[in-house]
């Protein structure tokens, strides 16, 4: 899993059957420290984060398809908010 | 999963098995505020979208589910057209 910061989210009404009812959120990748650190993505959201959260983010299907069950062609699932990171 | 713009076509008369009565565009991924980022990518269309669209694509083993039950050997699929794009917070 990743950290990352939700900056936003995205609206689509045309989409995969398997994205229905799916909250998209918009994830900059950040570092320890929580400074940007590589390209944004799209991921789906599993834990009601919102722009500016720091979150913890899933990127394997496997464990996504667990979790959501089924089989939707979803390979980002944002999986924690997260509280602190201490280092 | 990515943001990108439909750029383009691309026809195939002879692929690999399996990619035929595919519809193959060509994307280009953007970045949260629609700048483009890296190189275009061939994918396999699962929505219908047409060029100018703007997109949201999956790769890898997931972008073949898009196109379940039959096995589709692509890495990357269009799974959604944008409607907006909301930016609340700076990245």
């Amino acid at each position: 899993m990743i950290l990352g910061k939700v900056l936003g989210n995205v609206v689509s009404s045309v989409k995969h059957p398997g994205y229905q009812g799916r909250k998209l959120m918009i994830v900059q990748p950040i570092d320890a420290r929580g400074a940007p650190d590589g390209d944004t993505f799209l991921a789906v959201d599993d834990v009601q984060a919102g722009a500016g959260d720091t979150v913890i983010v899933l990127c394997e299907g496997n464990g996504i398809r667990q979790l959501l069950g089924g089989t939707p062609p979803i390979q980002r699932l944002i999986v924690g908010v997260v509280d602190a990171v201490n280092t | 999963m990515n943001l990108g713009r439909v750029i383009g076509t691309v026809v195939a008369s002879v692929k690999s098995e399996g990619l035929d009565g595919l519809r193959l565009l060509l994307v280009q991924p953007l970045d949260e505020q629609r700048r483009p980022v890296g190189r275009p990518i061939v994918s396999a269309d699962a929505v219908q979208a047409g060029p100018g669209d703007l997109v949201h694509t999956v790769a890898s083993r997931e972008a073949a589910l898009a196109f379940e039950p039959s096995f589709v050997p692509v890495d990357s699929a269009i799974v959604g057209i944008v409607d907006d794009v909301y930016v609340e917070v700076p990245a």
